[in-house]
């Protein structure tokens, strides 16, 4: 075009006719940056995995394991009457089952319940490599799926068709069969949270990377650190839990403070 | 007499000033001034219990003030839209016009969302404070005659304000209204033969269609808010017919009402009580979310929230249909008979149509054809109370079901424990609190009793010159005399053979029932009791 006839113009032109030597140099860079970055990658979970399963922390981990778990789970983590076998749960389900304090168990019951962390982060780091070099399952997740920046809208929705029925459409925990339940999820850590989705503890479903991608567990995530970083737009939530939490607000409060004030309306002056 | 010796010339002046030339011209053409004496000079009797029906009427102006705020931003349709408001959250999801036109209110509109949350808890209140009102009527006996009619359009419109509340938490089309209405999609379907026809004809369709909301909303603005106007007119205009009960009280007769005159102390009490119920549901909407229709997303027949309940006052419903054991459903003569529906379909309905006629069940077992204006202390009509109380239970066990996910779960229970103990309770628990009631209401009798006749012990030991000791007793004072000895006393009805000389069956029933009604009874202090009594030492 006539008009866009500018100085600027040719020397673009001219800056961007490539020799063929170019071409070649940018290939060979593109080359070294994806191969070096993939190299570095690899090293950092090499040298990850190392660490993990480190002869030293494994043997540390043996040892913990015998003196608090072998009781239930029997000294080669192969099961008892009164606790399953734990070959091949993998390191995602020690972590989530020390890492919140429901093992070890305090007692029996429908359900392990929530305590107080019963070891240390290195203690537990040691008996998930214990378990975990016992045999393959399923690993520790990647820091990229735990960041709680994917997509929430997407994760609502999910968490909605999959989640919902049994944790409620906000998180809030509801009632299983004979005495179990679903735990509310208010300030659980992504980290288990996505164990729990991978591992299935207790009664919940494994929600397997075929069934939700990490992705879509990032995004999972994401809605349930929305819900904890936002509290409810109406004012108090009323514990989410629906409209039984409503009613009985209506009722004690809400109907409580109307009937004290008609009988404050009715009395007669002294 | 004609009209024109009548007239005046207009040229008189009045006393008065501005506001009696107002009132006068006001008056010369509406005859204002006799509806104004004779309303002004109504009596009403004083006791917060009477204030409960006022409550229920003030929420339900503060219904349509902030309803018809809602209407100008709600949409029914169920049209499919992506999602484009503020919340974070819904961004793109798709959903139907009625559900993003909430969740607009909700977010973009200035006000939306303390409009909703005062729509919704003034529903919330306008049920409850009925459903007090209603049970302040039965156990003080206000039902009796002359106001038979008037408690069953009272409790006509409790079933109305159900509708309203049931149709209003349908219209967002969110999770929880959807799941809502599949379970009466499902109540409806459970009906042998016409089910599945009434549930095509009610959702144009398949459920869930793309109708209902439509449908749901012309009832919910139109037409369920007119006839509840209407039958409110009725209501207090009945209220006024009827003149006020009063608690039985020193000159509080059938023939007499005792309380301030409507103008001006009543008109003033009254008129600021709607600031208070106002201003107490602003606060609960200013501080408490309800229905955070945002937590539940778009309405999906596929999932199913914990913890997914109706507003309280379908509860009972709902709890009925968690109560009914499993595997009650077979399939006879090519249909499907779902008797898990059918149960506490008939069960709910024989309920209702019971608390609905009760005032001419009571008036036909006990034969009492006066009227009444003093109500009955509930202690003073034992097996009333009882029947009351029998029924509370029953209603309060079906409601509690309701909830049993949310009771096991905070109260580390079972379900099945929580479901168990409440069935025990929906059908023993009536029969208990019957019995008790009645034992503690005729405990409390002999006690009136006691106190009239022999007075209050006062704890003081007295030795008389001869050597006796005696605990003086204090008189009761004759204003609180009255009230404890002013009740009728009934007598079982008599078997009496009609002109035939026979008795009937249904005679020999309600004999049987009478009997039943008031064989325990403690008879009232007489004058001549009274009179001995006192010449005790006590």
């Amino acid at each position: 075009m006539p008009r866009t006839k500018k100085p600027t113009n040719g020397r673009a032109r001219r800056t961007g006719r490539r020799s063929p030597v170019a071409s070649v140099a940018l290939i060979a860079i593109g080359l070294l940056f994806t191969g070096g970055a993939y190299a570095m990658v690899s090293t950092s979970t090499a040298t990850a995995q190392t660490e993990t399963a480190s002869q030293q922390t494994i043997s540390e981990g043996e040892k913990l394991f015998a003196a608090n778990c072998a009781t239930c789970h029997g000294l080669s983590a192969d099961g008892t009457g009164t606790g399953p076998s734990l070959i091949g749960v993998g390191a995602a389900s020690v972590d989530f089952q020390v890492g919140t304090g429901r093992m070890p168990m305090q007692a029996n019951g429908p359900q392990a319940i929530v305590k107080p962390v019963q070891f240390t982060e290195e203690q537990t780091a040691a008996l998930v490599a214990y378990v975990a070099s016992l045999a393959p399952g399923p690993a520790l997740p990647e820091a990229e799926y735990l960041d709680a920046e994917g997509d929430a809208a997407a994760g609502a929705e999910l968490f909605r068709i999959n989640c919902a029925m049994c944790h409620n459409v906000a998180g809030a925990g509801g009632a299983l069969t004979e005495g179990k339940y679903a735990p509310a999820l208010e300030g659980v850590s992504p980290e288990h949270i996505y164990e729990a989705m991978v591992t299935g503890p207790q009664n919940m479903p494994v929600f397997n990377d075929m069934n939700i991608s990490p992705e879509d567990k990032r995004d999972i995530i994401t809605y349930l650190k929305y819900l904890d970083n936002n509290p409810s737009p109406g004012g108090f939530a009323l514990g989410s839990l629906g409209p039984v939490s409503e009613g009985l607000f209506l009722w004690i409060f809400g109907l409580g403070a109307i009937v004290a004030l008609t009988v404050w309306i009715a009395a007669k002056s002294n | 007499m004609s009209t024109a010796t009548n007239m005046k010339p207009a040229a008189t002046k009045k006393p008065g000033g501005l506001t009696g030339a107002a009132a006068n011209y006001i008056d010369e053409r509406t005859s204002a001034s006799t509806l104004v004496k004779e309303l002004g000079r109504k009596i009403f009797p004083d006791h917060w219990s009477f204030m409960l029906g006022e409550v229920a009427l003030y929420s339900f102006v503060i219904i349509l003030l902030s309803g018809s705020f809602l209407t100008f931003f709600f949409q029914a349709s169920m049209a499919e839209v992506h999602y484009d408001g503020s919340y974070v959250p819904l961004k793109g999801v798709e959903m139907s016009v009625a559900m993003a036109s909430s969740l607009d209110i909700s977010f973009d509109v200035r006000g939306g969302l303390l409009m909703r949350q005062v729509h919704h808890w003034a529903a919330l209140l306008f049920v409850a404070s009925i459903g007090l009102h209603m049970l302040r009527i039965y156990f003080t006996g206000a039902f009796r005659k002359p106001r038979e009619l008037n408690w069953v359009i009272g409790f006509v419109l409790f079933i109305l304000a159900m509708a309203e509340g049931f149709t209003g938490y349908s219209l967002p089309d969110d999770l929880l209204s959807g799941n809502g209405l599949r379970i009466i999609d499902g109540m409806v379907k459970g009906i042998p033969v016409v089910g599945t026809w009434i549930s095509f004809l009610l959702f144009g369709g398949e459920f869930p269609g793309t109708d209902i909301v439509g449908r749901l909303y012309s009832l919910h603005i139109l037409l369920l808010p007119a006839i509840i106007v209407a039958l409110i007119a009725i209501h207090l205009l009945f209220v006024v017919v009827h003149k006020h009960t009063q608690y039985p009280g020193a000159g509080h007769t059938n023939e007499r009402v005792v309380g301030y005159p409507v103008l001006p102390v009543y008109a003033a009490k009254a008129g600021g009580f709607f600031f208070i119920v106002f201003g107490v549901v602003m606060l609960m909407a200013s501080f408490f979310t309800i229905n955070p229709i945002w937590n539940y997303g778009p309405y999906d027949p596929s999932p199913v929230s914990a913890g997914t309940q109706p507003d309280w006052y379908i509860g009972f419903a709902d709890g009925a249909l968690r109560l009914v054991p499993p595997g009650l459903e077979w399939v006879w003569f090519g249909h499907t008979w779902s008797f898990n529906i059918l149960i506490p379909l008939t069960v709910i309905g024989i309920f209702i149509v019971t608390v609905l006629i009760y005032p001419f069940i009571e008036a036909w077992i006990t034969g009492d054809k006066r009227e009444h204006h003093v109500l009955d202390r509930p202690r003073n009509a034992p097996t009333r109370t009882a029947i009351g109380a029998a029924g509370v239970t029953f209603y309060a066990g079906l409601w509690a079901a309701a909830s049993s996910d949310i009771i096991a779960t905070h109260f580390k229970l079972t379900m099945e424990g929580v479901i168990h103990a409440l069935q025990v309770i929906v059908i023993l628990g009536p029969f208990i609190a019957f019995f008790i009631t009645k034992r503690v209401c005729l405990a409390l009798q002999k006690k009136d009793r006691e106190i009239v006749l022999h007075g209050y012990e006062s704890g003081r030991i007295v030795r008389l010159p001869g050597g006796e000791y005696i605990e003086v007793h204090q008189p009761v004072d004759e204003y609180e005399r009255w009230k404890l000895v002013s009740y009728a006393d009934y007598q079982p009805l008599e078997l009496t053979p009609n002109a035939q000389g026979k008795v009937s069956p249904l005679q020999r029933v309600r004999a049987g029932l009478s009997r039943w009604f008031f064989e325990d009874r403690i008879a009232p202090v007489g004058t001549k009791e009274l009179e001995e009594s006192h010449g005790d030492h006590h």
